[in-house]
């Protein structure tokens, strides 16, 4: 197999696991579970200072060859999104940036609307600009026109482990885009990341599923090793599903 | 003089730089991300930068986020 290389920006990657730093019981648990994950990429969000709580850099604990993808979570509107997106860049922090805008806060779902605002500003001043979806393919043509990076549909709300439960909506994302498509957001089992990257999903997104697994790091290996085989699945080209029996073994020539 | 710091009142001594405000806070320097009235205040600048009565300041760190 030649080298599969996904490539994002300037930016080539040879793993196609994303991973987030969220929720991890210890900002420690991090460098192992990028070890063991093999990933180049890794989401980071931007806050106040709690200063009760500011005793660890949280920057402190991801490797330098890991490419950063700040994210704009609390942004309501597209232009607290593009605010979150120029301080991470001017706090040195690269020109990835992962665009999540949330009015419904029951579902956590992402507003399209805003998203496309925001990437349409992001991407003229030179973002990487990599938006969190419903995916909605319409929408997702749009993102391209504006200059999205790739698109981020949802698999199920953030969080919830419940895998694709918008896996037709995905695969006309997948069938239809010349970006690349990432699958963010509801992966809750390795099992879910091979489904997508068999389907033809570019990346996967996970952070949940790895960070409050009893062990992160083999957690983030199981997905590691879950991504490898769906992509290697999808470049082998899956053999046809059939309503009947096809025999595996010869129907002549039998002993009776 | 009076600051808005992340959205909140606060007191402050008259002409206190950025830099005295954030060591008095006694703040993270390496993780700090400083914006004033909109505008980020790289780290070099925080001793030579002065305050003035009503400045509005957004102390910010990255944190765990997915």
């Amino acid at each position: 197999m030649a080298r599969d290389i996904l490539q994002l920006g300037s930016m080539r990657f040879t793993s196609r696991l994303f991973t987030g730093t969220g929720k991890f019981a210890a900002h420690a648990q991090i460098p192992p579970m990028l070890a063991a994950s093999g990933s180049q990429m890794i989401t980071v969000a931007l806050r106040r200072i709690d200063s009760a709580s500011q005793t660890e850099n949280i920057l402190d604990f991801i490797p330098k060859e890991v490419t950063l993808l700040p994210n704009t979570s609390g942004a309501r509107n597209a232009e607290q999104a593009v605010r979150i997106a120029r301080i991470a860049r001017e706090a040195g922090c690269g020109d990835f940036i992962k665009i999540e805008v949330i009015t419904d806060m029951k579902y956590l779902m992402p507003d399209n609307y805003e998203t496309l605002r925001a990437t349409e500003i992001l991407a003229k001043e030179g973002f990487v600009v990599l938006p969190y979806v419903l995916p909605d393919l319409p929408l997702a043509k749009r993102l391209e026109a504006a200059g999205a990076a790739a698109v981020m549909p949802l698999g199920a709300p953030i969080g919830t482990n419940r895998g694709l439960e918008t896996k037709e909506l995905i695969a006309l994302l997948i069938e239809n885009c010349t970006v690349p498509v990432v699958v963010d957001a509801g992966i809750g089992r390795p099992s879910h990341a091979a489904a997508a990257m068999e389907m033809g999903a570019d990346a996967v997104l996970v952070n949940t599923a790895i960070a409050t697994a009893q062990d992160p790091a083999i957690m983030a290996r199981a997905f590691a090793l879950a991504v490898q085989a769906g992509r290697m699945a999808y470049l082998a080209k899956m053999a046809e599903e059939s309503a009947v029996a096809r025999a595996s073994s010869p129907l002549t020539g039998f002993l009776h | 003089m009076q600051l808005l710091v992340n959205g909140a009142r606060e007191q402050c001594a008259k002409d206190a730089t950025l830099a005295e405000l954030i060591g008095h806070k006694q703040l993270r320097k390496d993780s700090l991300v400083v914006e004033l009235n909109g505008a980020i205040i790289k780290q070099e600048l925080w001793a030579t930068t002065r305050l003035k009565d009503g400045d509005q300041l957004e102390l910010l760190s990255f944190v765990g986020g997915g």
